[in-house]
């Protein structure tokens, strides 16, 4: 199976972005947007917390950290 | 002693080969199964001082633990999906204990049912576009008889509507590249765009797209994809993935 170099290994090169980093972007699109969903007897209320948000804050906020060190 | 919860990955039909020897998830946790009405809940027994909603709150925000979670969980739902269809779980999904997540298999039964059978046989692949949005050379300015300030003015005008003129372009381009994908996928779903710090790009994201793929037509599906790069258009593949984009209980309930 090809799969694409990610564009996230040539940023990783560039001491940008870890590629790790990228792929976990792709990765968090689908298991905070996708899955499946329940609620109901939950120890924690998921609607409570805006997941996407939250995550978005704080990858925007590595991603700008690494981009002031290099 | 500590309380604990039942952190929930995916849901399978039970087969055989839904063991999970030596499998472990979040936490460094140890995956166990627990069958009910020929389903199968993959889930392990995870401390409420880590998951609980108030430390996850906090936890949530932080990268490290995000991203070693996030792959934990990522991890059980490859392996999983390897043996048999899979129905993955969004992230942080923890109950009480396992007789809910029993409640739920009993409950949800026809759905999950129907869900795991839509994706037998399909892989989800993601396809990402992006297009430099900022390259059209704005029109050539005519000679104007106007003073240097109508000049300007033109000018800007004439950028402005190539500006807007770019990004419709796009818009269009990227419901081309989605009806196109879609032509050869049997169900698909657009993530929202990334933002342009996460994409890591300076062009814009047109398409942050999923598809449900059956696994006969995978070759024509990647050369579909390979047909669209090009004209402007960067595409980006990745996958395949477990079905997460097409296991939403919610949206069949809604139907």
């Amino acid at each position: 199976m090809t799969v694409d170099n990610p564009r996230g290994a040539a940023l990783a090169e560039q001491g940008r972005l870890p590629a790790e980093r990228v792929a976990l972007v792709d990765l968090l699109d689908r298991l905070l947007a996708g899955g499946v969903v329940v609620s109901g007897d939950l120890v924690l209320s998921i609607a409570d917390i805006d997941l996407v948000r939250i995550s978005l804050r704080v990858l925007i906020m590595s991603v700008r950290e690494n981009l002031g060190e290099a | 002693m500590t309380d604990t919860g039942t952190y929930l990955y995916a849901v399978t039909e039970e087969t055989p080969s839904s063991g999970v020897a030596g499998l472990h998830g979040v936490a460094g946790t140890t995956v166990r199964t627990i069958p009910c009405e020929g389903l199968v809940a993959y889930v392990s027994t995870v401390p409420l001082d880590q998951f609980g909603a108030e430390p996850l709150r906090r936890s949530m925000e932080d990268l490290d633990w995000l991203g070693e979670t996030a792959g934990a969980h990522h991890h059980v739902v490859e392996e999983v999906a390897d043996r048999s269809p899979v129905a993955p779980v969004r992230l942080v999904t923890v109950y009480r204990g396992d007789e809910q997540v029993r409640d739920l298999l009993r409950e949800r039964h026809d759905d999950f049912v129907h869900v795991l059978s839509t994706v037998a046989g399909r892989r989800e692949w993601g396809v990402k576009a992006y297009a430099d949005l900022s390259a059209p050379a704005p029109a050539a300015a005519a000679p104007s008889r106007g003073g240097p300030g109508t000049a300007y003015l033109k000018k800007r005008q004439a950028g402005l509507r190539s500006r807007e003129e770019a990004w419709r372009q796009a818009a269009a381009q990227a419901e081309h590249l989605h009806d196109t994908l879609s032509a050869v996928a049997v169900a698909s779903h657009r993530h929202r765009a990334q933002d342009p710090e996460l994409s890591g790009r300076r062009e814009a994201m047109l398409l942050n797209g999923a598809y449900l793929v059956e696994s006969s037509r995978d070759e024509e599906f990647l050369k579909t994809v390979d047909g669209l790069r090009g004209r402007g258009v960067e595409v980006e593949l990745t996958g395949p993935w477990a079905p997460y984009s097409f296991t939403d209980l919610e949206v069949r309930g809604d139907g």
